[in-house]
């Protein structure tokens, strides 16, 4: 892969940030509600007083204005100040990010975890009781809504059997000093076992509910692309050499049935992000998601508008890396 | 016939479970292929040619299954055999190429990994740490490749095969089948997918190679035109059983089953290119709803009333046989 292609990603990136902010801004400019009035509550101040206040939060300047601003201080990496936390926008994201991170790689391993070696076992025994079971279960896996399964796993295993926490990232006593920002490498790193745990079964819900409808359908697909490619000459070919049925599966089948499950795990990867708003509200978990379901309810601008960037960021690359995953599984594939 | 065949088909009956009912696409298939000759397999699209070496490779697809009969290899018996001693046998004393090579090599994977493997996993002379048997394996590699003729093989080992050539594609798959040295190579096919000028390119690198390395070769084709070029015997199958089988130049001379004739009709002439071709009218019959009596008869020009009952192979003089009841009334 050459850097002149790297580059021109990049560049791709700018018209997709460009309409990403005008959108947001748009949206966020129609919805009903004033940041201000929101704020102010029923304190009673003058009007003298809310202007200053108006003022002060950029927001006495037209829409178009607004949206220039922002534009230009965006540019220079400024991306101002959070109405709500008094604090500049990119200190809060990136205060809550790590968490977010943690809880979308743990639900990743663990949808890929099971969905390819389910997707290629349902391929393997095509029509067997495991590959009806796996094919049922991955129907429900894609039609349960997240906050519902949530609900009912925090039910059956924090509130019934009372074997995992309700809510939050860790205990109190879990606390080690940051090194990566994601608790479970630090509380290792940190050689503290007991935190580790205790982090450990702060995070199995949510990540299980996040990953549940990626792991469906990453199992559906690698089935799919696993018994096409069983089908194709070069496995008749591999079993002619008189390889292992091992080598035959693992060697020349799956890598080649990988191909469509990398492609659709980058962007179901890029859906998790929406669903870490769901899934992050329902357990309490402090990341970016619910810090912006919480910043679309108080209109605070700057914050959501700075969070839907990142967003649009990490989907684009996250399309990328997939295309340089495909080089690897696929070397007529060259970028 | 002197030496003892080292494969021997009897009674071969391989079966497919499908919608419309039980397709018994090798039907009472009787074969031998003798040390060192060249095996022509002839028949049209559907007749069971590459079943029934699908069946001697073990490599039956469900829902198809071998319903009965024997296939003897180097004095062991193949369909009873497990397939662990089944899977040591294919790639290292049996060998198959495909008819595509496009699709035949894993896309994924360069050359070399592809000859390399075969070795690691069948050559018992390898020995040494597990980096020295690559090592030797990467050696035979190249070796296999100088030998099938890819130019300048030490500089192509690590391409991969989308970089080939359609001929040299053909080339590689054939390095891998003969990478052990098998006694017995099936060679799928081998040139349909070819250019006609790499077709013969091809068909006499396997011919110069069974000689050299003494191997026996059984040609599946449709092409009557290769096997009298490259074949000491052929098989003519039809409709899943073997019609008639001779030493290519009889055959050729005097074909004796209407079949035969047929094939050998429709192959167009250089001496006679204003002449209409001959084909053969009508279709395979459904195997589905096989009619009683020679399966050929529907098609046959000669065909009589006694044809509707039950034709056996009638063994004739020259080391022939002939599946026909006017074959030998006609002489």
């Amino acid at each position: 892969m050459s850097l002149g292609r790297l580059i021109e990603r990049l560049a791709q990136l700018v018209p997709v940030l460009l309409g990403v902010s005008a959108i947001v801004f748009l949206m966020m400019a129609l919805t009903p509600g004033d940041p201000v009035e929101i704020m102010l509550g029923d304190q009673h101040v003058t009007e003298e007083q809310e202007r200053a206040l108006r003022h002060d939060m950029g927001l006495d300047l037209p829409p178009h204005e607004r949206f220039v601003k922002f534009l230009a201080n965006a540019a220079q990496g400024n991306f101002g100040q959070s109405f709500f936390h008094r604090q500049p926008v990119m200190d809060v994201i990136a205060s809550r990010l790590p968490a977010t991170i943690e809880l979308s790689l743990v639900a990743l391993v663990l949808a890929l975890a099971t969905a390819i070696p389910l997707g290629v076992l349902a391929a393997v025994k095509k029509d067997s009781w495991l590959d009806r079971a796996a094919t049922v279960t991955s129907l429900f896996g894609v039609s349960l809504p997240g906050f519902w399964f949530g609900i009912l796993l925090l039910m059956l295993f924090a509130v019934h059997l009372q074997v995992l926490p309700v809510a939050g990232r860790a205990g109190y006593e879990s606390e080690v000093a940051p090194i990566t920002h994601l608790l479970l490498i630090d509380t290792l790193l940190r050689g503290r076992l007991d935190a580790f745990l205790d982090a450990l079964s702060h995070i199995i819900l949510p990540a299980v509910t996040l990953g549940l409808p990626m792991a469906a359908i990453l199992t559906r697909v690698t089935r799919t692309s696993m018994l096409e490619v069983l089908d194709q000459d070069y496995v008749t070919f591999a079993r002619a050499k008189g390889l292992r049925r091992r080598a035959v599966l693992a060697k020349h089948a799956l890598k080649n049935a990988l191909i469509p499950t990398v492609t659709v795990a980058a962007i179901e990867t890029g859906s998790l992000l929406g669903g870490n708003m769901v899934v992050e509200t329902v357990f309490g978990w402090p990341g970016l998601g619910r810090l912006v379901v919480e910043s679309i309810f108080v209109r605070n601008y700057p914050l959501v508008q700075a969070a839907v960037l990142i967003y649009a960021i990490t989907y684009v690359m996250l399309n990328f890396l997939a295309d340089v995953l495909y080089t690897v599984l696929n070397p007529r594939v060259r970028l | 016939m002197s030496a003892p065949p080292i494969l021997s088909v009897r009674g071969l009956r391989t079966t497919f479970a499908t919608r419309h009912g039980m397709v018994t696409a090798v039907d009472g298939v009787d074969l031998e292929v003798l040390p060192g000759e060249c095996l022509g397999v002839v028949g049209e699209s559907g007749c069971g040619k590459s079943v029934t070496f699908a069946s001697v490779m073990g490599l039956v697809k469900p829902p198809g299954r071998i319903a009965g009969g024997s296939i003897r290899f180097l004095d062991q018996e193949l369909t009873t055999l497990d397939e662990a001693r089944f899977r040591a046998l294919r790639g290292r004393d049996m060998a198959m190429t495909m008819q595509d090579a496009l699709t035949a090599l894993n896309p994924a994977y360069t050359v070399a990994d592809q000859i390399m493997e075969v070795v690691l996993e069948h050559d018992a002379s390898l020995d040494g740490s597990a980096r020295q048997r690559r090592a030797q394996a990467r050696a035979r590699a190249l070796e296999m490749m100088d030998l099938v003729g890819i130019p300048s093989a030490a500089k192509r080992l690590d391409d991969y095969p989308h970089q080939f050539s359609g001929g040299m594609r053909q080339r590689i798959m054939i390095a891998i089948a003969l990478a052990c040295r098998p006694r017995l190579l099936i060679a799928d096919e081998p040139t349909t997918a070819l250019d006609v000028t790499i077709q013969a390119q091809v068909l006499d690198l396997i011919s110069t190679l069974r000689t050299e390395l003494g191997m026996s070769v059984v040609l599946i084709t449709h092409d009557l035109a290769v096997v009298a070029e490259h074949c000491d015997r052929v098989v003519v199958m039809y409709a899943g059983q073997v019609v008639e089988t001779a030493p290519t130049r009889a055959l050729i001379d005097a074909p004796e089953h209407p079949y035969t004739r047929g094939l050998l009709a429709s192959i167009p002439r250089l001496s006679a290119l204003d002449a209409p071709l001959d084909p053969i009218d009508g279709r395979v019959p459904d195997l589905v709803d096989l009619p009683p009596g020679c399966r050929f008869r529907e098609r046959c020009t000669v065909a009589e009333a006694r044809c509707t009952s039950e034709v056996p192979m009638v063994p004739l003089a020259g080391e022939r046989a002939v599946r026909c009841v006017l074959a030998e009334g006609g002489r």
